[in-house]
């Protein structure tokens, strides 16, 4: 299930402006890693170019090589649209199909890529809600409009109509930065428990998040505004919180900038 | 003294001398009785003269009273409100008026032998007769033409937002707009050249390409705002989902616009069927009852309007059934503008629990 990202000397464009520059590194499959930094310094852009949803912006474009398990995800004749069928994505802001139902929310991924028996449907929809801690909630009203829930809910719905397709990595944009505190903890305990099943990168601005969901975590930074973002530093958690290797970190983490 | 007792003396900052609430019916009420006087007073003869007196009236008095009573922030207010209103009572009353003028003079031969029958046997001048054959046309011309132009201009919506990229999508916006600008009379004559290269005869379907001619840009214009209200946020969750974008515009955003695009189409529906010009130059218009669109003359609605006026001399019976088809015209529009709106509020992304 899990796969590893081995990322090396990846440069992403905005049009002709630089916003990543020559980033290299490794994400262990069955992992959490986050990503911390200062507003455009690129964690998003580069997370997004993770699963080729950086290509969607327009004027978008990649350089450098992202490996998924030794396949090069901008190699020749890789299709985007597989690619993002194993590496799903959730999103800042909960954004559930208004026009579906909670049920047809979660089974969506599956229904719009393939023919799969009602049955079947109903059996990955119930994994995936208990996966996402959202069935107790919601198997009463399956068929209500996802969009009647709270954010919370939203959220986590997105979660599991991101992982019903069974993808190997799951990227997460600032997942709880729109939520209140109970349903962060609820999030946060979720992704503590899908690191058993999948690769999860996070990007977050929430140093103390950073701390207790991730086993890896890197910085990114920008010399100065207009200037590509680059990647400072990647070690464990840990390191990164009590005895980072460079200046800039730490000064980052205990508020003396940024 | 305590300090409470002192602040009691002073005046209030916060409240300011206030108009009643009924102040603007009366300001409303006391100008429209000076205009009548200022209208009778000066021998004005028309009723329009008396209704801009008043409404110059009331926008002044309101302006002028709110400024010496309640200082003059709040009746800068005032006079936007006034002036809002005023609008409003000059957009509306020709309007009302204009519905009312056809009600009255419409429901005189207006029955279920008039809608049934056509005017086969009826010479122009005389009381009989019926608009069967007019419906009938014009339901089959705008039909066939919405059946052109919708899926046309949905498709080229579609192409604009989701795909459009560069010269082409720039060129083809830019064509939209000169569509949207062609006259109706244009529209038709172009279709009349291509019969005449032809050597064709009038039949209906040449009627409804020029409609579709014209009813393509208004479709384009409004399928692209609606899809352009899609939020790309939902565009990027399916795509995210490994959902081809092909099938993220099929299940995803056309469905959550698709309200908003079945409204557009209706009204660009309801625009084209009053259209006169280019049905008088194709279609030509027929007496009697024919139902194929591909052969041979037809009528449409507007076209009998027109035509029993132009063709009667006068004649109070044709008048009547002028007006009695303009009625059954405006009401067919209408109820094809309340269905949109059903369409649209039905069609709604749902947000309740």
């Amino acid at each position: 299930m899990a796969k590893r990202i081995d990322v090396s000397g990846l440069t992403a464009y905005y049009g002709s402006h630089k916003a990543i520059e020559d980033i290299s590194m490794t994400v262990e499959p069955r992992s959490v890693t986050a990503f911390i930094g200062p507003s455009g310094c690129g964690k998003s852009t580069f997370l997004r170019t993770l699963n080729r949803m950086h290509e969607v912006t327009s004027g978008g474009r990649v350089e450098g090589k992202v490996l998924l398990d030794d396949e090069d995800l901008y190699g020749p004749g890789i299709d985007p649209v597989s690619v993002r069928r194993e590496v799903g994505m959730v999103f800042q802001r909960p954004n559930p199909f208004p026009t579906m139902s909670i049920f047809d929310n979660v089974a969506a991924g599956l229904r719009l890529n393939g023919n799969y028996k009602k049955s079947e449907l109903q059996d990955i929809v119930e994994k995936s809600l208990k996966g996402a801690n959202l069935w107790n909630e919601v198997k009463d009203r399956l068929n209500k409009p996802g969009s009647g829930l709270s954010g919370g809910q939203q959220q986590r719905l997105c979660i599991a109509r991101a992982i019903a397709v069974e993808p190997n990595v799951l990227l997460m944009d600032e997942p709880c930065s729109a939520l209140d505190p109970i349903s962060t903890l609820a999030i946060e305990d979720l992704i503590g428990e899908l690191k058993e099943r999948f690769t999860i990168v996070i990007v977050t601005h929430n140093m103390q998040q950073a701390a207790r969901v991730s086993d890896r975590t890197a910085f990114f930074n920008l010399a100065a505004v207009g200037q590509p973002g680059k990647l400072i530093e990647i070690d464990d958690t840990e390191r990164i919180f009590s005895n980072p290797s460079v200046q800039a970190t730490e000064d980052y983490i205990s508020g003396r900038f940024g | 003294m305590s300090n409470a007792a002192i602040a009691d003396k002073r005046p209030s900052t916060l409240q300011g001398a206030r108009l009643p609430k009924w102040s603007p019916y009366a300001i409303a009420g006391g100008s429209v009785a000076v205009a009548i006087g200022i209208g009778l007073a000066a021998g004005l003869d028309s009723r329009v003269q008396w209704g801009l007196i008043a409404g110059l009236l009331f926008v002044f008095g309101t302006y002028v009273i709110a400024a010496r009573v309640e200082g003059r922030r709040q009746a800068k207010d005032r006079i936007a409100t006034s002036l809002v209103w005023v609008a409003f009572l000059l957009a509306v009353v020709p309007l009302v008026s204009l519905i009312w003028e056809t009600v009255q003079r419409g429901v005189k031969v207006l029955d279920v032998y008039f809608l049934t029958h056509s005017m086969g046997v009826v010479a122009d001048a005389e009381p009989g007769g019926g608009i069967y054959h007019a419906i009938l046309g014009t339901l089959e011309q705008v039909g066939l033409a919405t059946l052109i132009a919708a899926p046309v201009g949905v498709l080229t919506a579609i192409y604009l937002v989701e795909y459009g990229r560069g010269n082409l999508a720039r060129s083809i916006t830019f064509f939209v707009d000169v569509m949207t600008g062609i006259p109706s009379i244009v529209a038709g004559l172009f279709i009349l050249s291509l019969m005449l290269m032809l050597e064709m005869q009038p039949f209906g379907f040449a009627g409804s390409l020029a409609l579709a001619i014209l009813m393509m840009p208004v479709v384009v214009r409004s399928t692209e705002e609606m899809l352009k209200l899609v939020p790309n946020e939902l565009r990027e969750a399916s795509l995210a989902l490994g959902v081809p974008k092909w099938r993220t515009i099929l299940k995803v955003v056309v469905p959550t616009s698709i309200g908003g695009i079945t409204t557009g189409i209706m009204l660009a529906v309801a625009r084209i069927t009053g259209e006169t010009a280019p049905v008088l130059l194709l279609v030509f218009g027929n007496s009697f009852i024919n139902a194929n669109p591909f052969e041979g003359a037809q009528a449409s609605l507007p076209l009998y309007i027109y035509q029993q006026w132009a063709n009667s001399a006068g004649s109070p019976a044709a008048y009547d059934r002028a007006w009695a088809a303009s009625l059954t015209l405006i009401a067919f529009v209408m109820l094809l503008n309340l269905v949109a709106r059903g369409i649209a509020r039905w069609k709604a992304p749902k947000t309740g629990r």
